[in-house]
């Protein structure tokens, strides 16, 4: 809690929250909201890429499973958009192959869903302070054994 | 305990089957040849002892003729070569004897009788001089050949013997020469032909009267005549013929003496054939000898048979349970990992809703709230069980799930030692003991730790609850397998309440359990189960109630380069790592 008032005095962290279930980034936007983020909803991939295109943003918070398009899809298009946009990716329970495929692929790091609120805020507070990640396999998994580590 | 039986009287009948069939299969074809060959070796050797009997009887039959011949033949000669005259002088009769023994011997007297029957002369060892053979029986026969041979009779001296006679003519009568035959040396030529214990021979007249004397004693019925059949009579005569008590003879005969006499050779079947009823029991014994052998090693074989079926049907009968089982726990798993997932969305919701409105009651104009205390414990206990369904639909997916996030090269020893002291809190509490046997150098796995810490805790759990009220001891052993090549086994043993039979079939199903409602989620094992399987490992269960519970896992191993260097490389980790 003390990192997020210390980032709430400086410019607020821009999360982008995607996920098909509506009632859930609801719910999750509001408690960001709540924590001084600036917090904007896509309820679907397309919107997501849609809304890339015309606003920036700090952080991604991805659901990997979406009605309209996988949000691997989503993610290398994230990635291909704006390569500075560190992505955390939202699993079920039990997907961790496309958790891992995404961490290839140049995803921040992984959350199983559901997740209590203070991980997900620290988890978006290490994306942000993080350097952006590379493209190459290896930085990337430099940053994810590194993240382990640190928790 | 009906269908064990059903299908116990189903592998008899398989048994009494395959017996039935192979039995006869192999008896009859060595019968049927058996019987066959018998049966030609019976006739051709019945006849080779006929045909050797016929060669006897008639080699005999010709000696007989040719000793009557030659006698005939010396007396001829006698008479013809003196003078008749002189033949009437008894002291010439004894010369002529003498000579005529010297020709041939077997001659007994000589007699000169005239056309009235009187002898007048006479020469022998008899006193038989001027003896009256006027109503002698021969005396007709004799004056109407030339030449005559007489059946045996007893004659004047009640001495059995026969005579020969030759008619001449001297002083315009007719005399006759008498000669008599030492009945002995004739007898000798018969009682020679002598074969086994019931063979001889003997000659009869017409009238059946024996003509040599048979060394048996024989009733004179029980022989066939010889003169009603009709036969030619230069042939060998083969009778065959059964006594009213049973024994049967055969008879080979042969007609001598212009047909008046017959010569027969005589002898029990039994005898004769001696060779082949020997044959036949040799053949018989061998039968049954072989019949024995046969049945024995059918025996043998048919139960082998009937074991080995029955077994491969119990190892398919397991199989096919076992496959119906994991197929079943895989579509519960499918089941309940597509449950969870469409649950985990709404709880994470409602949590998440529960965590908001704890957010919102930070807010001043509600912290004043008379019951912020009561929101707050209501939020928590929201939470606290949104976490729990949580775990419940975890625990699902995880024994549905098929891959794992980090497989690794993992100590057994070490994760089991991690574990034991784990569980080595809750232990104490319930005083019980845990103690591990564990062997050293065993190889690494690859699975994941966390998914082998799930199960190993899930078992040590169960054991644990199962000791719960009493306390005991946990023994884990970790050990090379010795039944599954190419496994690490661990066992988990507990010395707890154990698991009715009823229950052991089902305890891998997910939400079965036998704890009360809202204790168990019933998912413990069937998690194992799961995890076991996908790395290709086997999970089993024995218990006895009241006596305790053991689970044996079974785990591959694949032995590595740098397991059998006994050092632990760098590079593997690393291989590990790239494939994650």
């Amino acid at each position: 809690m003390a990192s997020v008032k210390s980032s709430s005095t400086e410019i607020p962290i821009r999360v982008l929250l995607v996920d098909d279930e509506s009632g859930y980034i609801d719910v999750l936007a509001n408690r960001l909201v709540k924590r001084n983020f600036v917090v904007k909803k896509a309820y679907s991939g397309t919107s997501a890429i849609r809304m890339l295109r015309k606003d920036d943003y700090d952080v991604a918070v991805l659901d990997l499973k979406m009605e309209d398009m996988s949000g691997i899809d989503v993610l290398k298009i994230f990635k291909k958009m704006m390569p500075d946009m560190a992505v955390i990716m939202l699993t079920g329970h039990g997907s961790q192959t496309a958790a891992r495929m995404g961490m290839n692929l140049g995803a921040f790091d992984y959350l199983t869903k559901p997740c209590s609120i203070e991980n997900l805020v620290e988890k978006i507070i290490d994306a942000h302070l993080s350097p952006p990640p590379c493209k190459n396999n290896q930085c990337s998994q430099s940053v994810e054994t590194d993240n382990k580590l640190r928790r | 305990m009906k269908e064990s039986k059903t299908s116990y009287t189903r592998y008899q009948a398989l048994n009494r089957n395959i017996l039935f069939i192979i039995i006869f299969m192999s008896i009859a074809p060595m019968i049927f040849v058996s019987i066959t060959i018998f049966y030609h070796f019976h006739s051709s050797y019945k006849e080779k002892v006929n045909a050797h009997l016929g060669e006897l009887v008639l080699k005999h039959k010709q000696r007989i003729d040719l000793f009557l011949e030659e006698k005939l033949d010396a007396v001829t000669f006698l008479l013809h070569s003196s003078k008749p005259e002189k033949l009437l002088q008894e002291a010439a009769l004894e010369e002529k004897l003498a000579i005529l023994n010297g020709l041939s011997p077997a001659f007994v007297d000589l007699g000169i009788v005239n056309e009235s029957g009187l002898q007048v002369a006479y020469a022998g060892p008899f006193r038989l001089a001027k003896v009256q053979y006027n109503d002698a029986f021969w005396l007709e026969k004799a004056l109407a050949n030339d030449y005559y041979v007489s059946d045996v009779f007893l004659g004047l001296r009640g001495h059995p013997h026969f005579i020969i006679t030759t008619k001449f003519t001297w002083d315009s009568r007719s005399w006759i020469l008498r000669a008599t035959i030492d009945f002995n040396a004739f007898n000798t030529l018969v009682e020679n032909l002598r074969i086994g214990e019931t063979g001889f021979a003997f000659i009869l007249n017409r009238e059946g009267l024996f003509q040599t004397k048979p060394p048996v004693e024989i009733n004179k019925e029980q022989i066939p005549n010889f003169w009603d059949r009709n036969n030619n009579r230069t042939d060998i005569l083969n009778i065959e013929n059964t006594q009213p008590n049973g024994d049967t003879f055969i008879y080979v005969a042969s007609f001598l003496k212009n047909d008046d006499w017959v010569l027969v050779y005589r002898q029990t079947t039994r005898d004769a054939y001696s060779d082949l009823t020997r044959a036949q029991h040799l053949a018989i014994m061998i039968i049954i000898f072989a019949g024995i052998i046969i049945i024995t090693l059918t025996l043998i074989f048919s139960r082998r048979i009937v074991t080995r079926i029955k077994k491969t049907d119990t190892e398919k009968e397991f199989m096919n349970l076992q496959v119906i089982e994991s197929g079943k726990l895989a579509s519960i798993g499918e089941l309940a990992a597509g449950i969870a997932h469409e649950i985990n969305n709404p709880v994470a919701i409602m949590v998440e809703e529960a965590g908001w409105i704890g957010d919102l009651l930070e807010e001043d104009e509600l912290k004043s709230s008379s019951n912020l205390d009561e929101f707050k414990r209501s939020l928590e206990q929201i939470h606290t069980q949104g976490r729990r369904c949580k775990d419940i639909t975890h625990k699902l997916l995880s024994f549905a799930r098929k891959t794992d996030p980090s497989v690794d090269d993992l100590d057994v020893n070490a994760l089991i030692e991690e574990v034991v002291a784990l569980s080595a809190q809750m232990a104490r509490h319930s005083h019980i003991n845990i103690v591990t046997e564990l062997q050293h150098d065993l190889p690494p796995i690859s699975v994941s730790s966390s998914e082998m810490q799930q199960v190993l805790m899930n078992l040590i759990n169960n054991a644990l609850n199962a000791m719960e009220e009493n306390g005991g001891t946990i023994k884990i052993i970790s050990k090379l397998s010795k039944l599954e090549k190419g496994h690490i086994v661990i066992v988990v043993e507990d010395d707890g309440h154990g698991i009715p039979e009823s229950v052991i079939p089902r305890i891998f199903d997910p939400f079965f359990t036998t704890k009360p409602v809202g204790k168990g989620t019933g998912l413990g094992l069937s998690i194992c189960y799961g995890i076991i399987n996908k790395i290709g490992g086997k999970i089993d269960v024995s218990s006895v109630v009241d006596v305790g519970t053991r689970f044996r896992v079974w785990l591959p191993y694949h032995i590595t380069d740098h397991y059998r260097d006994t050092k632990p490389a760098d590079q593997e980790t690393g291989e590990a790592d790239k494939t994650n």
